[in-house]
């Protein structure tokens, strides 16, 4: 088995507060990881820190090439794509000027954006700021989809929606799976049982769990120490 | 009525200067969060280095041929010298916005000094053709012909930035830059050429204020682009920072709220009028007349 991203040591600062306290993970190359933990214990951290928005102390690798001390913009062009937390669009562009921004270097994949996302194509001259929060989180997803990537950083693409939504996204993911090796930060159980092959389980600021999916999932007194929800009823609720 | 038709068109064109001042302004701080102190010294480069060259090209028989030579070969000085200050002093300081207005502060009274230092500080005069002193009737008013050179030049100057940011790739960047820089980088998108090529355009815009300015008060001075610049300030914070748009309505406003207030109040009442306007906008609409908030 090969790490596509290796993560060691890693430690963020905001100011006094210590977020990542030494957070060391693997990312196999090919399908989903997903990144679990209660709120506010530094998953979103732990992408910026990966995007280099975050100005991380430790050691991040894509491919055995080392991160840290590349800006954001080289981070991405060696084929990281991200989706943000909070659907962040820009709101006065329109659908297409937000894809076509997110444009690199031709090769833009349309055809495969819209096969996934069909109402992107019909909205293209609305202004982002105004589609639905669904519709929102589907742009982000289509910008980061548009290039090839090796990696996709995926915060939380199910927050806030509504179950359909959140089966659409999940299908969505499957798919993008396939295409490219993903981490995918995730509240909602039921899709990291339906996508994901591995979990890592941060706490603290710290891993406190790295394993197969099912393993993790097939235990719910174990899902219910680490997260603190009782994983029994979440799992079953979107399946 | 000739009256006001005079004091509009000349206000017309103290905002037409307002305005070229005020874009670069609105841009760079939309863009990039920098309070550009250092914008008023721009102008002050790009007239004197049109001055100079004027100088240095009086080979030229046509004072109009020299004139637009001169002016063209300054502005695009006045670009240089912006786009040199953002990669060598504003770039070093990223997010460091303390130290960024600082050091714009410091140029603006070292460029200042400079130019006072090696022209001296008495006023100097362009060599113009003469139709732009010449006056044109308008509904019973004699319009001095440089006031419409400022309007025109301006207008040209807002649909080109237009243009700039609605259909090109550059523009697109600095649209969604001033909403989200953070988010810019992360699509791949080194938007540090961004900021310099802003500080550029703006050093442009800036630079061609100050040549116009030289036809409008009929001379320059090494204080022209300080005593500019404060009022550029107050259009780009009525305006909206970061709007173009904004950015023009509030130089109309400005200009011609100044010349009426001086002639039909007293003179000297309209520099108080403009200030009195910005607390009165900033009160009842804190983000400007555009609306939307800058990124800061
Ligand atoms: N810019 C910031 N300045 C100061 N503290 C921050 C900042 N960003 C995040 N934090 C803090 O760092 C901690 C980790 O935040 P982070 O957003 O990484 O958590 P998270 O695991 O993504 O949470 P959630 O599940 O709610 O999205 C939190 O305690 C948060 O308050
Ligand atoms: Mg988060």
């Amino acid at each position: 088995m090969s790490a596509l991203l290796e993560l060691r040591d890693l430690h963020v600062f905001y100011g006094q507060s210590h977020v990542l306290q030494g957070v060391s993970f693997d990312v196999r190359a090919g399908g989903v990881t997903a990144l679990l933990g209660r709120n506010g214990v530094g998953k979103t951290t732990t992408c910026r820190a990966i995007m280099g928005l975050a100005e991380p102390r430790g050691k991040i690798a894509l491919g055995g090439h080392d991160l840290t001390r590349l800006p954001t913009h080289r981070i991405v062009r060696l084929g990281i794509g991200y989706v943000p937390e909070d659907r962040d669009v820009f709101a006065g562009l329109t659908v297409a000027e937000n894809l076509r921004l997110a444009e690199r270097n031709g090769g833009a994949r349309y055809e495969l954006v819209y096969d996934l996302f069909p109402e992107l194509r019909e909205r293209g001259r609305q202004l982002a700021g105004t589609l639905s929060g669904g519709q929102q989180q589907m742009l982000t997803i289509a910008r980061a989809l548009l290039n090839e990537n090796r990696l996709l950083l995926v915060d939380e693409p199910t927050k806030g929606l509504a179950p359909l939504l959140v089966t659409e996204v999940a299908h969505a993911l499957e798919r993008i799976g396939e295409l490219a090796t993903v981490l995918l930060v995730e509240q909602n159980l039921g899709v990291v049982r339906r996508v994901a092959r591995d979990v890592v389980v941060l706490d603290a600021g710290k891993v406190v769990h790295a394993g197969p999916a099912g393993e993790l999932l097939s235990d719910p007194a174990r899902v219910r120490g680490l997260l603190g929800v009782s994983g029994g009823r979440e799992v079953r609720s979107i399946a | 009525m000739s009256t006001l038709v005079l004091l509009t068109i000349t206000g017309l064109g103290l905002g037409a200067m307002y305005f070229l001042i005020a874009s670069g302004l609105s841009l760079i701080y939309g863009l990039m969060g920098v309070l550009n102190f250092a914008h008023g010294a721009f102008l002050t480069v790009g007239a004197y280095a049109t001055w100079w060259l004027q100088g240095v090209l009086d080979g030229i028989e046509s004072t109009a041929v020299s004139f637009v030579l001169a002016a063209a070969l300054g502005l695009l000085v006045g670009a240089a010298v912006a786009a040199l200050v953002e990669l060598v002093l504003i770039r070093p300081l990223y997010q460091r916005h303390i130290e960024q207005v600082l050091v714009t502060v410091g140029l603006a009274l070292a460029i200042t000094a400079l130019v006072q230092g090696i022209w001296g500080a008495d006023a100097r005069v362009y060599a113009v053709p003469d139709w732009t002193i010449d006056t044109t009737e308008v509904l019973g008013a004699a319009i001095p012909n440089d006031r419409f050179v400022e309007i025109a030049t301006a207008a040209v100057v807002l649909i080109g930035l237009q243009l700039f940011l609605r259909r090109t790739r550059y523009g697109l960047i600095v649209r969604a830059g001033v909403e989200n820089r953070a988010m810019v980088t992360a699509l791949g998108i080194d938007v540090r050429r961004a900021f310099t090529l802003v500080f550029a355009i703006g050093g442009l815009a800036a630079a061609l204020a100050g040549v116009l300015s030289g036809i409008y008060f009929g001379s320059i001075d090494p204080e022209r682009g300080t005593s500019l610049l404060i009022f550029a300030f107050i259009v780009v914070v009525i305006g909206g920072l970061g709007s173009i748009g904004g950015s023009a309505v509030a130089a109309v406003v400005v200009g011609l709220l100044q010349q009426y207030a001086n002639y039909y109040a007293s003179s000297g009442l309209g520099d108080l009028s403009v200030v009195l306007l910005l607390a009165v906008v900033l009160l009842l609409r804190p983000a400007g007349l555009s609306g939307s908030t800058a990124t800061a």
